[in-house]
């Protein structure tokens, strides 16, 4: 008997942390004790997006929402649910603004606006289950390209489709593609960059926990495109559960002949293998990676040579990111026209970003380029959570800047960021209030560079210490304008003469703030009211008066 | 099993569509036929749970597309249960009852697939819905 009933449960590390895992286990339980077991299934999927109200449970095919849902929660959903057809109301999703309660997802603002290609079999899966992949339209865009198009085919299609690296950079992938095709050498590789490092960024993760194959059949495709026959995912550890996954579904795709040898019966044979990362942040550029991936220190090289040319062991390689790959066998399938009409005209597709910070609905979503900052954190995010004042947002976690209140009407595109100072990154957003003190937010993320520069070069490991120090002072209460001038130009210093991205684009945080939040530097040099809590210098074992030692 | 062609990729796609034909994606949020059974006491202890799963397996074994069978509560109609709605999209909602599971062929053949509603089992609807 086929089931009448699909119960997906969120099984993102996000609801997982919510004990979704209990609640899968639980609804499962109480199906089996009422009999119920042939006529409802309980599939766990990837992340659905809406990490504020996780878990997440969705009923299907009746398209009901269940939000916050905790284990003991199981029994109604079965009894009343599933059993006797009554939706569980107590747990549908109640729109904060009007206080109606929306039990379609399509229908909830937090979906509305949003367009999924790279996140489109999130929460609709089971990742671990290579039939679901396939019985949605998986392995038809390896099997096309493979039987049916050349190598310089799919990269014309993949440059026609105008799709830009999405791991920051925005790097034509077409264009990467094509270079490394025409490298000449004996082997070849393409590694798939998932060390996704961003404070408050998890698109990789939850793309390769929600929808692995997506990601493999991709580099399959691009190691056919570019003449590569071995594929790496460099990931860092920190991410078991998308690991686990993507081992699950590299053994699967290798049983069904999707990877290994003679793929779909022709000559191509292509195989991956995943590469453990120790998480630091330099590691996710390209260069620094492919030495990590070698076993070496993770530190940058100059460029040129760039790893098209001698990359992997001194082979051509290609990096390309998570999301990257994940949009590769809708463009293949859909063409590249459909993909071109979406976005603008520099910025083509949809862009996933991590939502967090200062805002209603945290989570994970994806929009068309060209959305602006005002849509993402008001009708998507649904604004600033009690009562408080928008003040502004960063984009890009450390490597960007922040922007503010008149930026957001500017749509979303790689280089309208970058002309304002920010950069699209590989998709955090951090919204901030007015309680935020925007010289610390600076200093935050600044330390965060500071401990993540790998001291390879000195504008950048001695710049951000110095610069840090600075900061320090300055919040400290210590600062003087001329320390202000200082920072300012150590800033553009390290800007200009570092080696890697990460140097390169640690300061943006300063910069900017700077730049629109002037004052608020000046108020801790000035102003003797300024805050000053947390920025004072403490010493970490503080004699205390009376303390026997 | 490996995977050598196209045709046994498709192949292998359609004996799983099944397993995923219940849940919604972007791409077939369209219109659907929409068959409610009602599932209240009176109704699973009138053999609802049995129309329900005739109906499903019928319109699995016809392989038909685009439906959606879904379980709702009490309806009202507790002296003709199992009662069943059928929406056409763009039709007025047809109301039936005494649907027990012999008739589930007869309404799919006749009303889902034909576009007549089987009249002999359409109770009179006397009230307006909201």
């Amino acid at each position: 008997m086929a089931a009448r009933s699909n119960i997906l449960v969120c099984s993102g590390t996000g609801c997982l942390a919510g004990d979704s895992e209990k609640v899968a286990k639980n609804l499962e339980l109480i199906i089996k004790a009422r009999g119920y077991e042939n006529e409802a299934n309980v599939i766990k999927t990837g992340c659905f997006g809406f990490c504020e109200k996780g878990p997440i449970v969705k009923v299907e095919p009746d398209n009901v929402f269940y939000v916050s849902v905790s284990p003991k929660d199981a029994k109604d959903i079965v009894d009343e649910h599933i059993i006797k057809g009554r939706v569980v109301e107590r747990l549908l999703y109640k729109e904060p603004v009007k206080n109606e309660i929306v039990s379609r997802q399509e229908e909830m603002p937090f979906y509305k606006k949003q367009l999924r290609v790279a996140l489109r079999n999130c929460g609709l899966i089971n990742p671990e289950d290579i039939y679901e992949y396939i019985a949605f339209g998986g392995y038809e865009a390896l099997g096309k390209v493979l039987t049916s198009m050349t190598p310089e085919q799919v990269i014309d299609e993949i440059k026609k489709s105008g799709l830009r690296g999405r791991g920051g950079g925005g790097f034509p992938t077409g264009l990467k593609w094509e270079i490394t095709r025409k490298q000449q050498g004996p082997e070849k590789f393409i590694i798939c960059n998932a060390d996704e490092g961003d404070p408050g960024a998890f698109m990789d993760r939850s793309i390769l926990e929600g929808d692995p194959h997506s990601v493999i059949e991709a580099m399959a495709i691009g190691g056919y495109a570019i003449g590569a026959n071995k594929g790496l995912i460099y990931i860092r550890a920190e991410y078991p559960l998308a690991i686990a996954r993507l081992n699950i579904a590299i053994k699967q795709a290798k049983e069904h002949g999707l990877l290994g040898k003679n793929i779909f019966g022709t000559d191509f044979s292509f195989e991956i293998a995943i590469k453990f990362g120790a998480g630091a942040f330099v590691c996710g550029e390209e260069t620094a990676l492919i030495n990590s991936c070698e076993g070496k220190r993770g530190e940058p090289n100059y460029k040129p040579p760039y790893p098209a040319e001698e990359g992997y062991w001194g082979h051509p390689t290609c990096v390309n990111n998570v999301e990257t790959f994940a949009n590769i066998t809708q463009i293949i399938l859909r063409g590249a026209d459909w993909f071109s009409s979406i976005g603008t005209e520099r910025s083509k597709g949809t862009k996933v970003f991590a939502l967090a910070g200062k805002v209603k609905n945290v989570g994970l979503i994806e929009v068309p380029m060209g959305i602006t900052l005002r849509e993402i954190i008001f009708d998507i995010g649904g604004g600033i959570p009690g009562g408080h004042k928008f003040k502004a947002v960063q984009t890009g976690g450390p490597s960007g800047g922040v922007m503010t209140e008149k930026h957001l009407d500017v749509p979303i595109e790689y280089d309208s960021l970058l002309e304002i100072g920010s950069m699209m990154g590989s998709g955090g957003i951090i919204v901030m209030d007015e309680r935020d003190n925007m010289v610390k937010i600076a200093k935050f993320y600044l330390e965060f560079s500071m401990d993540e520069s790998c001291g390879r070069c000195t504008p950048c490991r001695i710049g951000t210490k110095r610069m840090y120090e600075i900061l320090n002072k300055i919040t400290s209460g210590k600062g003087t304008m001329a320390d202000l001038d200082a920072l300012k130009q150590l800033a553009y210093m390290v800007k200009d003469s570092s080696l890697c991205g990460l140097g390169q684009t640690a300061p943006n945080p300063v910069i900017s703030t700077l730049k629109h939040f002037w004052d608020e530097y000046v108020a801790f040099i000035k102003d003797e009211d300024s805050p000053r809590g947390e920025g004072r210098y403490e010493a970490k074992n503080k004699f205390k008066p009376g303390l026997k030692v | 099993m490996s995977i050598k062609s196209m045709e046994e990729l498709r192949k292998i796609r359609d004996e799983h569509k099944s397993k995923v034909s219940l849940r919604q994606t972007g791409d077939n949020s369209e219109e659907k036929i929409e068959i409610l059974i009602g599932m209240a006491t009176c109704g699973i202890s009138s053999g609802a749970r049995e129309t329900l799963n005739a109906f499903i397996e019928e319109i699995n074994n016809q392989g038909l597309e685009n439906i959606k069978v879904i379980t709702v509560g009490c309806i009202g109609y507790c002296h003709s249960e199992p009662t069943v709605q059928v929406n056409m999209p763009g039709q007025k909602p047809v109301l039936y009852g005494n649907v027990k599971k012999d008739k589930v062929p007869s309404i799919i053949n006749s009303h889902i697939k034909g576009g007549q509603p089987l009249n002999e089992l359409v109770l009179k609807v006397d009230f307006e819905r909201a």
